[in-house]
């Protein structure tokens, strides 16, 4: 009952706080909703839409081929190198990326340089719709690529027995196999792919800008941070949540992808692929993935190598900024571990409950919507919401940090529950009669039974949390001010003042903490899973 | 024809982890064959090696007097029957058997005749156009076997083509495999651990101990006993 309890008091504060923030944006009176319709506004929702559609075709068409190489190669030389490259972009701080991609495809990238050699005259632009593009690529085609891949190496051992055996040739392989089950995953994986493109800011507020090149964050954030004009930030932030709320509800009809580990569910061998023609293909396919991938990273590293590590290390900018970092990061990561295990605690308690009523049941459904709530309501839009009730009550400044670690908290809460989830309950089906029949209670459950076996989840869990929070831009982008500077807007001012040899040195430190972080956060969740089976 | 379609592997080596196989033997041509052993004793490594998805590591394997151990699965004269999947699940019957005649699925008005006579054969005319998630776990088979006949391959491989059926259907689907065998005349290759299943069709019957033949003999003789302890035992099981 304390769990069911401590459910209903997380919904409250959930709802609560999204609530708050929704409220504030709706009873917002200004020309709000005439603004609407104007032609900018319409202009910038456009150009959100165009964008994340163009992004996901383009992730989901290269990601294609990626997913089937690694598939039909098995024993692909350093295969599994380049399922974890593939991995990087989605713990990498979305800003670190960006600079990484500047550095190489920039107007003085290496990649510029190149083409220039090669004698063509117009350079790729990293600005604009076309860096947007880009960006949105490079961390969404690796994604695409291994939920695709997920899905090829669930297909069962005996098809490439019989498709080999047939003597299928890689076409109808594709056709009669491959294709079928891609075309399956596809609705999940470009439905996923959008939505993320379609509230994508970081990488808009670096590489787009102007009002050519604007989706509805970054106008969001332009409105309220230079233009002050908050009628058009609140009626941005209604079109976004509405442009959200559809999505998230076309999405329900659809199967959720899932990335059941890459590496290990191993549908069975393949023996197609042996003709020389298809190992040049799959050859040269990896050798491009992974060198797209791989070259921005690269150059994280090797710009950050050039500046000097250690007097930045020691100044008092960055000591003040990592500080400020890892404190949000650490209270946000646990605030984000609280609710969860609260969440899963008391959906657990709900659906052992014999006779669960209509009040409970809502609760329970309630609980499910609070984890994901951030899906509707971006960290941009709960910033807006917030920024605009708190302006009566003085300088908005003095409650960033806590609107900052709340919102970052949300952010990672459904990655949270997600690792904790399985963890919580298998734990909880071994353990729970047996605790409850020795009388084992309190803290003496918490210290013999489920510290132990929980304390590893629980430090991923909080891991991945930090990492998310540590490399997020979105939340702190709104409320920053020289008395709140994390180590990502430290990045972003000093990009911003052309000191890119500092920020080259401080992402370089910031990207591989948060790399490591998620490495932590994830490792373990495949060693666990291969434990438990 | 019957002569030049045995099986031999000759000197056959194979590593696979920590298990290591050596297999000699000639099969005879146009008979039922029934390979049979303990589990991990190496019945399904032994099919891979006939049928191309393991590539020894020494000896050579031939079908029909040609040495087919360098070729690709997909050019030795065999078909295929697993125990379960042997179907594409997204595809319907017709597609399924007709990617035997064609692996591209380019068929003629005459191959899509020939498809429906072998579902006619197996008991599932009018079958075409069924989904085989709509089908029972016999049914499946059945289909597998259209699949089979329309491929017209000397050799037929069956891989525990039965283990996941119940009992009654079992004996019915043997019946089958053996009247199939004597109308086409090919050999027959089938792993199973089920020592009815070698009562009831086996001509032949080879039986597997730790990755090596231990038994090589005709039906009526291993039946009566082989002097093999552990052969002896496994047949006494019910």
């Amino acid at each position: 009952m304390r769990a069911i309890g401590g459910g209903a008091l997380v919904l409250a504060v959930i709802t609560g706080f999204a609530g708050t923030a929704l409220a504030a944006l709706l009873l917002f009176d200004g020309a709000g909703f005439s603004g609407l319709l104007d032609t900018y506004t319409l202009s910038v929702a456009r150009f959100t839409l165009w964008q994340a559609t163009l992004s996901t075709l383009l992730s989901v068409l290269f990601g294609i081929p990626v997913a089937r190489a690694l598939a039909r190669r098995p024993q692909f030389p350093g295969r599994i190198w380049i399922v974890r490259l593939l991995a990087v972009p989605m713990g990498l701080p979305v800003l670190i990326g960006a600079l990484g991609l500047i550095g190489i495809w920039g107007r003085q990238g290496a990649m510029n340089d190149l083409l220039r050699m090669l004698g063509l005259a117009e350079p790729v632009s990293i600005y604009g719709l076309s860096g947007i593009l880009l960006a949105h690529v490079f961390f969404n085609m690796p994604l695409a690529a291994r939920l695709m891949l997920a899905g090829l190496e669930r297909i069962p051992g005996e098809y490439w027995r019989v498709a080999a055996s047939l003597g299928m040739p890689s076409r109808s392989v594709f056709r009669f196999i491959e294709g079928p089950v891609l075309l399956g995953l596809l609705p999940g994986v470009a439905g996923l792919i959008f939505m993320l493109c379609v509230t994508s800011f970081t990488l808009v507020l670096v590489l787009g800008g102007g009002p050519a090149a604007t989706t509805i964050e970054v106008a969001v954030y332009q409105a309220l941070r230079f233009d002050f004009d908050p009628g058009r930030a609140v009626a941005l932030a209604l079109m976004q949540i509405t442009m959200t709320g559809i999505l998230l509800a076309a999405m329900a009809f659809v199967p959720v992808p899932v990335e059941q580990s890459a590496t290990l569910a191993r549908g069975g061998r393949r023996f197609d692929g042996w003709r020389r023609q298809t190992q040049w293909v799959d050859g040269t396919v990896l050798l491009l993935a992974t060198t797209f991938t791989g070259l921005p990273l690269l150059a994280v590293v090797l710009a950050g190598l050039k500046a000097d590590l250690p007097a930045l290390l020691f100044s008092p900018a960055f000591r003040r900024a990592a500080l400020t970092s890892l404190a949000i990061a650490l209270s946000a990561g646990c605030l984000s571990v609280m609710l969860a295990a609260t969440i899963i605690h008391a959906r657990a308690a709900i659906g052992s409950e014999r006779r669960a009523g209509m009040a409970l049941r809502g609760i329970r459904a309630g609980l499910s919507g609070a984890g994901s709530l951030i899906l509707l309501v971006s960290p941009l839009m709960l910033g807006t919401g917030w920024f605009l009730a708190l302006r009566p009550f003085g300088d908005v400044a003095r409650f960033a940090p806590t609107l900052v670690i709340v919102i970052n908290s949300l952010m990672a809460l459904p990655f949270v529950i997600r690792v904790l989830s399985p963890a919580f309950d298998v734990h909880q089906a071994r353990t729970g009669r047996l605790a409850a029949s020795l009388g084992i209670q309190g803290f003496a459950r918490l210290r013999l039974i489920d510290g132990p076996v929980l304390a590893k989840p629980v430090l991923m869990a909080l891991s991945f949390a930090m990492a998310l929070s540590l490399g997020d831009l979105g939340a702190v982008a709104l409320f920053g001010s020289d008395d709140l500077v994390t180590l990502p807007y430290l990045i972003y001012s000093r990009l911003g003042s052309y000191r890119t040899n500092e920020a080259d040195g401080f992402a370089l430190i910031l990207g591989f903490v948060c790399l490591l972080l998620t490495v932590v956060g994830t490792l373990g969740s495949r060693n666990r899973m291969t434990d438990d089976r | 024809m019957t002569d030049d379609c045995a099986i031999a592997l000759s000197g056959v080596t194979l590593a696979l982890g920590n298990a290591t196989f050596a297999f000699d033997c000639r099969l005879p041509a146009g008979a039922i064959t029934a390979v049979t052993g303990p589990s991990g004793s190496g019945k399904t490594t032994f099919l891979n090696l006939v049928a191309g998805f393991e590539r020894p590591d020494a000896g050579t394997v031939s079908i029909g007097g040609q040495d087919v151990t360098a070729l690709h699965p997909a050019e030795r004269p065999v078909s295929l029957v697993f125990q379960d999947n042997n179907l594409f699940a997204h595809l319907d019957i017709a597609s399924n058997i007709g990617l035997g005649i064609d692996p591209s699925l380019r068929l003629s008005a005459q191959d899509r005749a020939a498809v429906s006579t072998a579902l006619e054969r197996v008991g599932l005319g009018g079958f075409e156009k069924r989904r085989p998630g709509t089908l029972s776990g016999g049914e499946r088979q059945r289909a597998a076997f259209a699949r089979a006949l329309v491929r017209r391959r000397p050799v037929l491989l069956l891989d525990e083509p039965f283990a996941a059926l119940d009992p009654d259907l079992r004996a019915a689907m043997s019946a089958l495999l053996v009247e199939l065998h004597r109308e086409t005349g090919n050999t027959v290759l089938i792993v199973t651990h089920d020592p009815q299943e070698v009562r009831r069709s086996a001509d032949h019957v080879l039986f597997l101990k730790q990755g090596r033949i231990a038994v090589n003999l005709p039906a009526e003789r291993f039946l009566s006993g082989t002097g093999v302890a552990e052969a002896d035992t496994f047949m006494r099981q019910i």
